[in-house]
């Protein structure tokens, strides 16, 4: 098991390299000037200007060496101020979101944590279920109705389901709205009634002991829910319902029925938690997703998360900020992934000794 | 020895073992493994909906200067009726740019002047013609980023499979990297730094797409070379003393593509999915170019009165729909029968 952790761990550098060389390499794309926001709030105007900054934060540099100081920072002997070093969170100054981009990742992440984690448990739970049922009853009409589902479910598009969901549910039923929250909960918050603890609405709501603005920041999430759960559920069912009946072809499935035991008992027993192996990994894989920032649907649904963020400012062609979020997705994928496949190490003695 | 290859009709045993069988000249031609993918392709009926859906969609794509006859010099550019901000509804009747009436038209509409047959998004654009046209753009997206990524991710596959050792595990960590990376933010990247370079068109999202896209091909093509790699007739080569080159482009990737080709050709459908994605999002090709993202991002505009100008949904979106759903129909036929598990139970 030692063994398995410290090879996953010696890998974790050398993705961390790979990644930020790759995104750095987009940088190269960009005039030196262009470059500066990495280091500096305004953008350089008269040309006397742009050589001293060109010059300063050694925009003109060989490619190594600016990568290095956009890495670990640049310390100026004379005054002792480091610049830049993302290794320190110093992503540069975001132009479209007026303030630097790291604390744009700290407005925003909690947002897309709160969505994440209220999106998890119907994601997983209905997605196994459904996914179980269909293996057990293989071929009958759960199982068909299923496999529908899912091919219908991983042919939409995730904004053209969102949108459709949007039409139906806040358009023509005004039910759920889009955005983050109504207009009275943000100047509760802003006049400091509702005291943030964690920044996450939905848990802070519950900790003031607020239900009317818990049930506010639920309605309007439930939409996004609802679309990231169902994109979800299609790879979910399918890849359960496929490692379940692997599973109930095993022998000990077999002896487990031989030996009289109800057919309850052998699916919940025995093959089910044999068939989550699989699925862990999955789920892991798809709440790393979720972190990541969805940015397709907190777009459709303009819900203030990292991902939204990250789209606008593309769109706006601001490079900086979306290299910055870039980056921080990064950082979130790569250790995620290391916890869930040490989780997976754990639970599966055969990954060990792969 | 005869025996063995032909059976007689007095050898009921081996008869029953091999069952005589004809040997149609496509078995030929593709070999009984490739065969068999083939013929488990057009088996099922899921996947034979699929295979008339990607038709309706190629018959569209080659006949759309009929079904939808081009105003101006550019096809692509869907035909606007005047400048108005507000989406007209279905059945609006056309007044400015009106094109020439095709020939099926008064057949299915029973009207003599041309309308607006699915409305109009913001700025007038007719979203009959943005779909019509837009798959040919599909198509032509797919296609050539398909095309790209598979040529790359053959080439790094096989490469890795070959000579193994450091080369494939340094390989294969570039392609551990490429998937650690979040796709849709190194898309988006690509995209606002080579827009203002090359400005907007289907390049930036093009581009973002192969450089993301051609790692999936080149594990599958790998773990097949492997398997190959094995057999004796490369051995043979081997001993004949034929030159690396020669062996792995003459001997192994012919007998080993096949299924990446496979998969290839069905990952039209996720490609152009990816890419109204992008497009949605504001990234893809210039306003007014008939693509179905494009027409899809008009609706960002318009969310809170989406209830009257739903078809600027509806429409699009179906149509992006049922083309993906069409190549992902074929995939999960076709993911059956590749599955090594399933191998001779067709």
């Amino acid at each position: 098991m030692t063994n398995y952790i410290i090879r996953r761990l010696l890998l974790v550098p050398v993705l961390l390299f790979g990644v930020t060389v790759i995104i750095f390499a987009m940088l190269q794309f960009l005039e030196p000037v262009e470059r500066s926001a990495l280091y500096v709030k305004d953008f350089p105007k008269n040309e006397k200007q742009i050589e001293g900054i060109i010059k300063k934060y050694g925009l003109d540099q060989p490619i190594y060496e600016q990568y290095y100081r956009w890495l670990v920072g640049h310390v100026d002997p004379a005054t002792g101020i480091r610049t830049g070093g993302i290794i320190y969170g110093d992503f540069g100054y975001s132009r479209t979101g007026s303030q630097p981009v790291i604390d744009m990742i700290k407005n925003r992440f909690p947002n897309t944590l709160d969505l994440a984690l209220w999106t998890v448990f119907p994601m997983l739970s209905v997605g196994i279920w459904l996914g179980v049922k269909a293996a057990v009853h293989q071929n009958g009409f759960v199982d068909q109705a299923a496999r529908i589902f899912s091919i219908v479910g991983t042919s939409f598009p995730t904004f053209v389901f969102g949108l459709l969901v949007l039409i139906l549910f806040y358009a023509k039923l005004g039910w759920f709205p889009p955005g983050k929250m109504s207009d009275w909960v943000s100047q509760l918050i802003f006049s400091g009634q509702l005291k943030q603890y964690t920044h996450l609405l939905t848990i802070d709501a519950l900790l003031n002991g607020r239900f009317d603005v818990f049930w506010d920041a639920l309605k309007h999430m439930i939409l996004p829910i609802l679309t990231l759960s169902y994109i979800n559920w299609a790879t979910f069912v399918r890849v359960t319902r496929s490692s379940m009946l692997e599973t109930l072809r095993m022998e000990y499935v077999v002896t487990a029925r031989a030996k009289g035991l109800s057919e309850k008992t052998v699916i919940n027993k025995h093959a089910r938690p044999n068939a989550m192996l699989t699925i862990v990994t999955l789920a892991g894989m798809q709440v790393v997703g979720l972190l990541g920032g969805v940015v397709i649907t907190e777009t459709v649904f303009n819900y203030p998360g990292i991902g939204q963020a990250a789209a606008n400012a593309a769109q706006q062609l601001d490079v900086v900020t979306v290299l910055g979020f870039a980056v921080f997705n990064g950082f979130i994928l790569i250790v995620a992934n290391l916890i869930v496949d040490i989780l997976y190490g754990v639970i599966d003695p055969r990954v060990r000794l792969d | 020895m005869t025996t063995l290859t032909t059976p007689s009709a007095d050898n009921s045993l081996l008869k029953e073992v091999l069952p005589d069988r004809k040997i149609g000249r496509v078995e030929r031609i593709l070999g009984p493994e490739n065969y068999r993918i083939v013929k488990g392709l057009l088996k099922t009926p899921a996947s034979i909906l699929g295979f008339i859906l990607i038709g309706i969609f190629v018959l569209i794509a080659i006949f759309a200067p009929l079904i939808a006859p081009p105003v101006g010099n550019d096809p692509y550019k869907i035909p606007r009726d005047g400048f108005g901000g507000e989406p007209k509804p279905m059945g609006t009747e056309w007044k400015k740019n009106v094109p020439d009436i095709p020939f099926w038209y008064k057949a299915v509409t029973g009207k003599d002047e041309w309308v607006h047959l699915l409305g109009t998004a913001q700025g007038q654009y007719d979203i009959f013609y943005g779909i019509i046209w837009g798959t040919r753009t599909a198509f032509k997206t797919g296609f050539i980023v398909v095309v790209a990524t598979f040529l790359i991710g053959v080439i790094i596959g096989s490469i890795s499979a070959y000579y193994g050792g450091i080369v494939d595990n340094i390989l294969m960590r570039i392609v551990d990297i490429f998937m650690t990376i979040p796709f849709i933010m190194m898309a988006l990247i690509m995209a606002a730094v080579l827009t203002p370079m090359i400005g907007r068109s289907l390049i930036p999202a093009t581009l973002a797409l192969i450089t993301f896209g051609w790692m999936g091909y080149s594990r599958v093509i790998r773990a097949d070379i492997l398997s190959v790699k094995q057999r004796d007739f490369v051995l043979a080569a081997r001993v004949a003393g034929v030159k690396d080159g020669r062996i792995l482009f003459k001997h192994i990737i012919p007998n080993a593509i096949f299924p990446t080709l496979v998969l290839a050709s069905l990952g039209i459908g996720d490609v152009v999915l990816s890419f109204a994605a992008l497009s949605f999002l504001g990234i893809g090709t210039e306003i007014g170019y008939a693509d179905w993202g494009q027409v899809l991002s008009f609706a960002r505009n318009w969310i809170t009165s989406l209830g009257d100008y739903w078809y600027i949904v509806v429409w699009p979106g179906l149509t992006l729909m049922f083309f993906v759903m069409g190549w992902n129909l074929v995939g999960d036929a076709m993911r059956d029968v590749l599955d090594p598990r399933m191998r001779g139970k067709s």
